[in-house]
């Protein structure tokens, strides 16, 4: 399903990036209350790329990260991850995909009934092939590198803001993925444990060649961006400039 | 090997229900409230089947004769006793045995109380019961206003079987006349009779005289052995006129309970408890399991976020409603149990468990839980992962 047609075949560069939209638009509502949220957004990212987005709130910065995420259907243009077209793609195929793209959230979404442990496996056991102990052991790994070995059999409940976003953090990663979306990771953190959630964020997925698009309001973290892209009224602006041009 | 277990994940649904263990609490109490409902209504009714019966079923016959206006054992009309002399023609009848059946009143010889008791008045020296007791104490009612009395009858009619071991002589009045209680047995009261009591032909007609001469309620044939009763009752009932019904022992069985269960509101009415039983239980694990559902619902959606098929969410619901029904049939099953024995002590009727009824009481609980499982499921629809954002 990677082309339905030799036209839509293309062997440009941008099949190697981990990240490709083209032309994309989407709208909101029908009729008379229809909204367009995004217009012509064109952006690319490529293997371990750590790429910033900023922008006012209603801008459409969630809508990009939710159609890269293949969790809404593209309505027109094109999005391709890991050069699989997303624009016209069923459900299960973009159910698939996800498995392959890590998801932090501005609340840490860790299951309530589930020790730190065990919501990382919940990451885990999505790798295909592994038996249940390679896979807890995976777990106890990546809650080691976040910091937090010695918080294996804690419920969410027990644990502090910053640490429930590095257990996010270690499930996000424990799938292996290719591109990792983050949706203001630092909004509910103060300042030094959102210094360390993107530090940690940033180097776990150089280490792994890992993408990063992450969506923020907070300028302390700017500077851990290889690029920061702005986001207006639906358009991207700075797409190509250095970060430091963007912030004046 | 369980390191390489590739198929083994979190028990997520027993984790979600374990660690809130008030909502659990509250959910198996609902369960099991539903599932001890079903017990006890589907228990009353069979145990009213079967109470019916408890005498039917010790009748030394293989077939039996009544009339055809009878319609259950506490409407025995009579019929005449010629017939069950006619039928001692047919080459397979080895014996009769004519019995009078009616229902009359007994005082209590404690506190006067009247209440009414079925009373069988047969030869004493026939067959009536296979039951050794009654065969070995019957002859003593061959003198008049002898009468040997059920001591599992309800205890209303007195206390006759203590007073009776401790060597007291018991007199007391049936319809008005002086009897005494010379000997007990142990049958149990039924839906129908509250009690029994067995006595003489001759005392019978003595306590009744208004019974039309030669005319009884009841008459019991023994076939001689390896003769088939079915094809004896077909040649009887085209013999015989039609002023009296045929039918084998089973048969007549089956004419009371089925009298018990059409002809009378009381089949009905348990078997719809029952089938509230099960509604209210359906409804109590759709709350749970709809409220759980709904409560959860950001993290299902963050699951189908992170690449978790909806199949492996609806199949997280569906064994929680399995867990329920293991977890709430266990005390449903218990209390049950307890409760058949109150209500045997108390009422003398033989409530018992049988593994069919734990069975379908099981099979019942697990289609409530997967019913209701199935119906919130609904809801996972609703957990749309783009939402989370």
């Amino acid at each position: 399903m990677l082309s339905r047609s030799p036209e839509a075949f293309s062997t440009s560069p941008s099949d190697l990036a981990t990240l490709s939209v083209q032309g994309l638009n989407h709208w909101y509502g029908r009729g008379a209350m229809e909204r367009q949220v995004l217009q012509g957004v064109d952006l690319e990212i490529q293997p371990g790329e750590v790429v910033l987005l900023t922008g006012p709130s209603g801008c459409g910065k969630t809508t990009l990260l939710t159609l890269v995420g293949a969790l809404r259907s593209v309505m027109e243009g094109s999005v391709k991850v890991f050069g699989e077209e997303l624009n016209g793609s069923s459900r299960q195929q973009r159910q698939g995909l996800r498995r392959s793209i890590g998801m932090i959230f501005q609340g840490h979404n860790l299951l309530r009934c589930l020790t730190a442990e065990q919501n990382v496996q919940m990451g885990a056991d999505l790798l295909p092939g592994l038996g249940f102990r390679a896979r807890r052991d995976l777990a106890r790994e990546w809650l080691r590198l976040v910091g937090l070995g010695d918080h294996l059999d804690k419920l969410p409940h027990d644990l502090s803001g910053g640490q429930k976003q590095r257990v996010a953090i270690a499930r996000a990663l424990a799938a292996h993925p290719r591109l990792l979306l983050a949706d203001e990771p630092t909004a509910a953190l103060d300042s030094r444990s959102g210094r360390e959630v993107v530090d940690l964020l940033r180097s776990l997925a150089r280490d792994q060649d890992c993408a990063v698009l992450m969506v923020t309001h907070d300028p302390r973290i700017l500077d851990v961006a290889d690029r920061l892209l702005q986001m207006e009224d639906g358009r991207l602006w700075g797409a190509e400039t250095a970060p430091l041009e963007v912030l004046g | 090997m369980p390191s390489s277990w590739p198929s083994r994940r979190i028990p997520l649904a027993w984790l979600l229900l374990t660690r809130q263990p008030m909502r659990l609490a509250v959910a198996l109490a609902g369960i099991a409230f539903a599932g001890i409902l079903m017990f006890m209504q589907l228990g009353f009714r069979d145990g009213l089947f079967e109470a019916s019966i408890t005498l039917h079923k010790l009748f030394d016959a293989d077939l039996v004769l009544i009339s055809p206006r009878t319609t259950s054992s506490v409407a025995m009309e009579g019929f005449p006793r010629r017939r069950l002399v006619q039928s001692m023609a047919h080459p397979s009848v080895e014996g009769v045995s004519p019995v009078h059946w009616n229902l009359l009143s007994w005082r209590n010889p404690q506190n006067r109380a009247t209440r009414s008791i079925l009373v069988l008045g047969f030869e004493p020296l026939d067959p009536l019961l296979q039951d050794d007791s009654l065969r070995r104490q019957a002859p003593l009612l061959s003198q008049r206003g002898r009468v040997i009395f059920d001591e599992r009858s309800r205890e209303e009619f007195g206390p006759i079987g203590p007073w009776f071991r401790q060597g007291r002589l018991i007199e007391t009045e049936v319809a008005g006349k002086r009897v005494r209680v010379v000997g007990l047995v142990a049958f149990g009261p039924s839906f129908g009779a509250d009690g029994n009591l067995f006595t003489s032909a001759e005392t019978f007609l003595w306590l009744m005289p208004d019974t039309p001469a030669g005319s009884i309620e009841l008459g019991l044939i023994r076939l001689v052995p390896g003769s088939d009763p079915a094809k004896v009752a077909a040649d009887l009932r085209r013999q015989l006129p039609p002023d009296v019904m045929v039918y084998t022992k089973q048969g007549f069985e089956e004419f009371e309970k089925n009298y018990w269960a059409t002809s009378t509101a009381i089949g009905f009415i348990f078997t719809l408890g029952s089938a509230m039983g099960f509604v209210v239980g359906c409804v109590i694990v759709y709350q749970i399991l709809h409220g759980d559902v709904s409560d959860h619902l950001p993290e299902y959606a963050t699951l189908m976020a992170m690449g978790y098929p909806l199949r492996d969410l609806l199949g997280v619901v569906a064994r929680e409603g399995l867990l329920l029904s293991l977890l709430g049939y266990g005390p449903a099953l218990v209390a049950a149990l307890g409760f058949y024995g109150v209500v045997r002590s108390a009422t003398g009727l033989p409530v018992v468990m049988t593994s069919g009824r734990a069975l379908l009481v099981f099979v019942l609980i697990l289609v409530m839980c997967m019913v209701s499982a199935f119906l919130a499921m609904r809801r996972l629809a609703d957990a749309d992962p783009a939402e989370i954002f």
